[in-house]
């Protein structure tokens, strides 16, 4: 069955984006004058840039998992990742446009170590320990970086995306384990350098701070929220009426996800504030200090909702199956997942000169429309569900 | 009335759930299966209850996590008051995070463990219980299907045995009880 984008979801989607750009109009025009309005304007651009991004990235990685496990269940939503995955390309634009702005403003106060100043010795702004950073942290190196993530997770996308197409239409089994080996190489890369880029796109804000669990635990995020995105999607199209192959055990499956990835960032965060928390070594304490001091119930208050919300309510087998109950956590969570990375990054660019206005609401509108928009067009592009997937058969008797 | 109950023996897990299904079609009340491994999709088909065991694994977590809470605050706040990482604050609240970590493995710890002993103690498997099962075959690769006539009345015993007979058993037998 062919999928259409109803008049409905046209109208929905076209109209957070023309509201979120209103927003984002009456922001700007009613900050531009601001000392911070630059740095405002790149942070949140950062933010959502890298949020909506992240969400692509997420299931890329999630597909590439289920091709290395050979796993079976997940045929019938196959073309649902895909779909989510396919924003990939939009995502990876936005990222480049906002670090092309912050290296040409020198990093906009964002960045520090972008700053000439903070690694010249004769300067007033000399930073020694950016200085001593600098051999890692430089726009050159940076670029370097971040061209090498963004182009392989882009190749790897068309990779798979190319195979799917190929394996509707030829079958067989030599597709599946190309694409079993494939995945294989994808994950030994995105575990080595999914903590190397967030280091360098999210913890190089806190240019001083340091930590080696950063990289887990924004990654744990990004598998949640994107997981959030999948069940969230497959209900609606349920919902719509398409995706006959898919039964309850298929969202009992992917809401057990949500709710195990949600552990998996909840311990992820803990293990991380434990520790410095308990070794209370002021460079290390800083991070939390200034987030406690500026950001104390957004950033208490997105841990509650992000551990306790599906911990409590998501725990039983009927809530998994319940779309109503998935509906509202799912959205709930993946608001908790955007004030993660809100406070991540506004934390260490804008502290306590942060506020919520109409550049953030209206920025973050704007995305949420133009992300549902391609995600859905991205799902007329084919079939809804594989045509010869090795394992389609196991996947429509899935039964848990 | 009498009773009189019917053991049908099958090899293969996948004949006795045909079996089952066909038997259940015809409106035939089975009371149990016997098998050395859980079949994947049984339970539905003999109409048994879904289990209650999770509900008791989420008590058994708030206990431990209860015991464990009590237990820190009195050991290393009210009867031994710690000074934990360098900060003397001797409150619980303040110093919750390092109980966390033990907070969470009781919990663990006492779900775990409460879950497996109610498990045994419902299905009368403790170590020492008697056996229950009928052959002590059905722990090594055969299935056991126990029909009983006092649940199925609208079929007289011979009517039952023909009916089971159909369904590719490898063995058959019935006792008075």
């Amino acid at each position: 069955m062919e999928f259409k984008v109803t008049s409905k979801a046209k109208t929905l989607t076209l109209s957070m984006i023309i509201i979120g750009a209103v927003f984002l109009a009456i922001g700007i025009a009613t900050n531009a004058g601001d000392d911070h309005f630059l740095k405002r304007l790149l942070t949140n651009g950062l933010i959502n840039s890298f949020f909506f991004f992240s969400l692509a990235l997420g299931m890329l990685f999630f597909l590439a998992l289920q091709y290395a496990t050979e796993t079976g269940w997940y045929a019938a939503v196959k073309k649902v990742i895909e779909a989510i995955m396919g924003y990939l390309p939009y995502g990876i634009g936005f990222m480049v446009l906002v670090f092309f702005a912050l290296t040409i403003t020198d990093g906009a106060h964002i960045y520090g170590w972008m700053d000439p100043d903070t690694v010249d010795p004769t300067s007033h702004h000399y930073d020694p320990i950016i200085y001593a950073k600098s051999s890692y942290l430089n726009k050159g190196f940076f670029w370097l970086r971040t061209v090498v993530y963004l182009g392989v997770y882009a190749w790897f996308w068309i990779g798979y995306k190319k195979r799917s197409i190929e394996e509707d239409r030829v079958g067989g089994t030599e597709i599946h384990f190309k694409n079993y080996r494939k995945g294989a190489v994808f994950l030994v890369f995105f575990a080595v350098f999914s903590s190397t880029s967030s280091w360098d796109w999210i913890m190089s804000i806190d240019v001083h701070w340091f930590s080696t669990l950063f990289g887990w635990y924004t990654f744990a995020g990004i598998w949640c929220s994107s997981m959030t995105v999948l069940v969230l999607l497959t209900m609606y199209l349920k919902k719509q009426g398409y995706l006959p192959k898919v039964n309850e055990s298929h969202i009992h499956d992917i809401g057990k996800w949500v709710f195990a990835t949600s552990f998996l960032w909840s311990y992820l965060w803990f293990s991380q504030y434990m520790l410095i928390w308990y070794a209370n070594i002021g460079e290390e304490v800083i991070y939390y200090m200034m987030r406690i001091e500026n950001y104390k119930l957004m950033y208490f208050g997105m841990f509650f909702v992000n551990f306790a919300f599906p911990m409590l309510l998501l725990m039983s087998r009927d809530a998994k199956r319940h779309f109503g109950t998935l509906t509202v956590i799912g959205i709930i969570i993946l608001l908790g997942h955007w004030t993660d990375v809100y406070v991540m990054v506004s934390g260490g660019s804008m502290g306590a000169a942060a506020s919520i206005g109409f550049i953030e609401i209206g920025m973050l509108v704007l995305m949420a429309g133009f992300f549902i928009r391609v995600i859905l067009n991205n799902l007329t592009k084919g079939p809804l569900s594989p045509i010869n997937h090795p394992f389609l058969d196991e996947s429509i008797h899935h039964e848990i | 009335m009498a009773d009189r109950v019917i053991y049908a023996m099958y090899d293969d897990d996948e004949v006795l759930k045909d079996g089952a299904k066909m038997l259940v079609a015809k409106g035939v009340k089975v009371e149990e299966v016997f098998s050395p491994f859980p079949i994947h999709g049984i339970d539905p088909i003999i109409g048994i209850e879904e289990t209650r065991l999770g509900i008791f694994a989420f008590l058994y977590g708030l206990i431990g996590l209860t015991l464990a809470t009590l237990g820190m605050w009195f050991m290393m706040i009210n009867d031994w008051p710690m000074n934990i990482g360098g900060k003397p604050s001797f409150s619980y609240l303040e110093n919750m995070m390092s109980f966390i970590p033990i907070t969470f493995e009781f919990t663990v710890l006492c779900a775990a463990h409460g879950m497996a002993i109610t498990y045994l103690i419902a299905n009368r498997t403790l170590p020492g219980m008697k056996a229950t099962n009928p052959d002590p075959r059905t722990t090594d690769d055969k299935f056991v299907m126990e029909l009983r006539t006092s649940q199925n009345t609208q079929f007289s015993a011979d009517e039952l045995e023909t009916m089971v007979k159909s369904t590719g058993i490898v063995e058959f037998e019935q006792k008075d009880i």
